[in-house]
């Protein structure tokens, strides 16, 4: 009798519990990557806020966080994302092509190939710049200590190792002296974090390096929470364009029975409130006068080049530089 | 007989000599293990504590009562609310078959029931993932019959599952081994049913071993971080459970968040060491 009251109670228990995680309102599973955790807090804030006026309707958007890389394959092994806002267009696409949850088109879909804000990638350096680091042929030199994450996880690594490599492929002439340049400059570093996040706190928690590869938005991100003149913010002349694409999942939000909900939410994205918000958060809106000017100085001036201009395409890149036995693999001795 | 008188008797300060250190020894074998103690236990236990604590104890509440925070609690003691009792019952089942009864390949399932423990918890989560992932095994039925398993807390309850499923087990075959059935095979003789045996004989014998598994049980449960991270696919406030929680703060540069959340699971494991310590005891006593 004992036994059976106590069985009884263990389950009315986990019953009050289960039924405390459920929600009887429609929600939205955002996937993202790793540094955007602070600009969709605040968007979901905003989006949420926008859609009860609009209709009355009260929903919830849900995140999701990690490696590019990660992440993408999370959502081809089943993670039910509504949409998706990560670092690379080829991360989705492998998601449209391996699971096929998505047209192989997504990026037609949406204003500007899809791709709301931009980034690029920046130097982070330790007070006064001590090592005189300007520009990308310092990060070969003997003696600087750079910080970066692995390319093979990390969206943001594959873009500072591109940004590199495209600009020693212009100084130096030629694939051969890119691919020197390139191993010298993983020569000088010390450790390979998975993700972006990671090698900032590797850098800024831990003290490690000279120099840190960062996406602008988590150079900036940095400096605000934790380095405030401890660390500054270098741009080097020219650097790689970060086009980070969002795409409603077709297959889930017709499963969800929330497709109007989620092109809401990427269209709202585009919207004055939006792109303001990307700026505040320290992104390249794809509408700039739609944002405040005064955030809008904070980004340094740099000539920018994208993958198709250098690279052809994210597929050719991938297939040459970062799968198995790619130029990474050749390059890189731990 | 002659032998014993003939030998010379050890004198005392020989002996003390041969059967003790010298002085120097064991105070540097003690200043080795406190020593260590305090660096690799205490410090960071103190450095959790401290950081949890450092814009205040108003910071701290405020972090622990975030709704994230608040829902990766629940989640945390749901999964040990689920995974605790299972695991009470498979181990007493396993221990049951190994201890009392024969059969072939029983050496082979003694060994499986340590699986858990020696393989690597990142494997454990990625085997949940090849089976019942959307490109696993099972992906394509459980869509169709729309059952979701990975991402999603009956993912994290099945890889706390197997990753705690030895400790019951463990604790209970090698009591049960030196025990032997003689009592319940005695009640039997007597008249007793199965069921009243093993209530009456079986279980007051094993409880103290039973709930010192239990224990280790739930701190596994609660703590694990591996293989749920594995198979959590990390939806804020719906699939992250407490360890993976910290892990989220610290990136987010929420350090207070971060710290308060890990001095929990700290509290939790000093409440665990106590208890270990006093069903030790009992453990002893009986």
């Amino acid at each position: 009798m004992k036994v059976k009251t106590s069985i009884t109670a263990g389950f009315f228990v986990i019953g009050l519990l289960v039924s405390g995680l459920a929600l009887a309102d429609r929600t939205l599973l955002n996937v993202s990557y790793d540094p955007t955790r602070e600009l969709y807090q605040d968007f979901n804030k905003a989006f949420t806020t926008y859609w009860k006026d609009k209709t009355g309707e009260t929903v919830t958007v849900q995140q999701s966080h990690g490696g590019a890389g990660k992440q993408a394959r999370a959502v081809i092994d089943g993670l039910d994302a509504d949409v998706l806002t990560l670092a690379i267009t080829y991360d989705i696409d492998k998601i449209a092509d391996k699971a096929k949850l998505l047209p192989k088109d997504w990026q037609s879909r949406l204003p500007n190939n899809s791709i709301p804000y931009t980034s690029t990638i920046v130097f982070l350096v330790r007070k006064d710049n001590p090592k005189g680091i300007k520009d990308w042929d310092d990060l070969v030199k003997e003696g600087v200590s750079v910080i970066t994450p692995n390319p093979k996880t990390s969206g943001g690594a594959r873009y500072n190792y591109l940004a590199a490599w495209a600009f020693a492929e212009k100084k130096y002439g030629g694939k051969d002296a890119a691919k020197e340049f390139i191993k010298k400059l993983y020569k000088n570093v010390p450790v390979l974090d998975s993700g972006a996040r990671g090698a900032t706190t590797t850098f800024l928690q831990r003290g490690i390096g000279d120099v840190l590869l960062a996406w602008e938005n988590e150079a900036f991100l940095a400096i605000k929470e934790l380095g405030e003149g401890q660390v500054e913010i270098i741009a080097p002349p020219s650097s790689i364009l970060a086009e980070t694409p969002v795409a409603v999942v077709d297959t889930v939000v017709n499963k969800h029975g929330t497709k109007d909900l989620a092109e809401a939410y990427l269209n709202y994205l585009y919207t004055p409130v939006g792109q303001k918000l990307a700026a505040k958060h320290y992104y390249r809106p794809s509408e700039p006068k739609y944002a405040d000017a005064a955030d809008l100085a904070r980004f340094p001036k740099l000539e920018l080049f994208t993958i198709k201009d250098k690279f052809g395409s994210w597929d050719a890149v991938q297939k040459e530089h970062f799968d198995d036995n790619g130029v990474f693999d050749q390059i890189y001795v731990p | 007989m002659t032998t014993m008188t003939n030998t010379q008797p050890i004198s005392a300060p020989t002996l003390r000599h041969v059967l003790h250190d010298p002085v120097w020894v064991k105070w540097l074998l003690t200043a080795i293990a406190v020593g260590f103690i305090i660096l690799f236990l205490c410090l960071p236990l103190a450095i959790v504590i401290f950081e949890a604590c450092a814009k205040g104890w108003d910071a701290y509440w405020a972090a622990l009562s975030q709704p994230d925070a608040q829902a990766a609690l629940r989640l945390t003691l749901l999964t040990a609310l689920a995974t605790v009792p299972l695991n009470t019952v498979f181990g007493l089942c396993a221990a049951w078959a190994i201890t009392r009864f024969e059969f072939p390949g029983k050496s082979l399932l003694t060994t499986l029931i340590d699986l858990p423990f020696s393989v690597s918890p990142v494997i454990s989560g990625l085997i949940f993932v090849l089976m019942f992932g959307a490109q696993g095994w099972f992906g394509a039925w459980l869509s169709a019959h729309d059952i979701k398993i990975i991402f999603a807390v009956p993912g994290i309850m099945l890889a706390t599952l197997f990753i705690t499923f030895p400790f019951v087990a463990r604790e209970l075959i090698p009591l049960m081994q030196e025990m032997g059935s003689e009592e319940e095979e005695a009640a039997l003789s007597l008249g007793a049913s199965g069921w009243q045996t093993f209530i009456q004989i079986t279980l007051p014998n094993i409880k103290w071993a039973l709930l010192y598994g239990v224990l280790l049980c739930n701190a596994r449960a609660m703590g694990e971080f591996g293989a749920v991270s594995v198979v959590s696919g990390h939806i804020r406030g719906l699939t992250n459970t407490l360890p993976l929680h910290v892990e989220v703060s610290y990136n987010e540069y929420d350090f207070v968040g971060a710290f308060a959340s890990a001095s929990i699971l700290a509290g939790l494991a000093i409440v665990t060491l106590i208890l270990k310590s006093v069903l030790e005891w009992k453990q002893g006593k009986h």
